[in-house]
């Protein structure tokens, strides 16, 4: 069964706010491998310029699947989670996510269309500060394989 | 140093292990069992656990941030997943091995190509980062 094409164009409230801490965001760089000082040294990320530590370019999938589980508890899309799969990811940053970041996101369907028996969607996380300024567009494509 | 179109970026081999999964799984907070349980990732047909697609995403992204020397200089980066990476629960794990090319330069901004591949094969689709040079 397809998905309701009809929910193209749908948005959801901001969630909660997340904040970001110096904690999460050197053990976020360990496990990805990222080995940047400026992940885990606050004088040597304020030595480049920065507020603070800041997050390696993916970090913020912590807040992209908060959007991702947004769609999925929505009973009118009905995605089935067990036969999604991430098709593909963007990120395009306003600037560095730093500690200290208190984040929203407000997330829109963007597409949805089926191709040989599959489901797309495309989301749009829009991050912001709890103070409106936009931080990273995320974009994901959700693959819902159809039953065989 | 001039960037010029063309350039290779330094490559990158990653060894990857079931560890390694629980602790991105920890960090990122994607707890899906198909990539910690053999029983759920045979059960929804994969051909065992694999990396989350978010953990090769990332490390293929350190070919650039090591290159950059500074990961707050990632303007943007976008990939598809195209194939997956299947962890073994053993100690050597799965390795993948990662690699860049500049294909433009504009103003101060570099776009990479990235490639990310596991047992000769690409994982990952039209990988790009586009990094500011200072």
């Amino acid at each position: 069964m397809g998905l309701d094409q009809s929910l193209i164009g749908r948005s959801y409230p901001p969630s909660e706010v997340y904040e970001v801490s110096r904690a999460k965001i050197t053990e976020f760089a360990d496990a990805v491998g990222d080995t940047s000082p400026l992940s885990r040294d606050a004088g040597a990320a304020r030595a480049a310029g920065y507020p603070d530590l800041i997050a390696p370019p993916t970090f913020l999938t912590i807040v992209n699947l908060g959007a991702i589980d947004e769609l999925v508890s929505d009973p009118d899309l009905g995605l089935d989670y067990d036969r999604m799969v991430h098709g593909d990811q963007s990120f395009v940053h306003e600037r560095p996510v730093h500690a200290g970041d208190r984040l929203e996101v407000t997330t829109h369907v963007d597409s949805i269309f089926a191709r040989a028996g599959n489901d797309f969607l495309t989301l749009r996380a829009e991050i912001h500060t709890d103070s409106g300024e936009l931080v990273c567009t995320g974009r994901a494509q959700l693959v819902v394989r159809g039953e065989q | 140093m001039t960037t010029r179109v063309g350039d290779e970026l330094p490559q990158l081999s990653v060894r990857v292990t079931r560890g390694d999964l629980v602790r991105y799984a920890g960090a990122s907070l994607d707890f899906n069992p198909i990539h910690y349980s053999d029983r759920v990732a045979s059960e929804v047909g994969l051909p065992g656990v694999i990396a989350h697609g978010m953990l090769t995403m990332g490390i293929a992204g350190r070919v650039v941030t090591e290159w950059v020397g500074d990961p707050g200089r990632v303007l943007s980066y976008a990939t598809r997943f195209t194939r997956p990476v299947v962890v073994p629960d053993d100690e050597d794990g799965a390795l993948v091995e990662c690699s860049g090319t500049v294909t433009a330069v504009e103003d101060d901004v570099a776009t990479v190509s990235i490639t990310a591949k596991f047992e000769g094969r690409p994982v990952l689709g039209k990988a790009t980062a586009t990094v500011r040079l200072t």
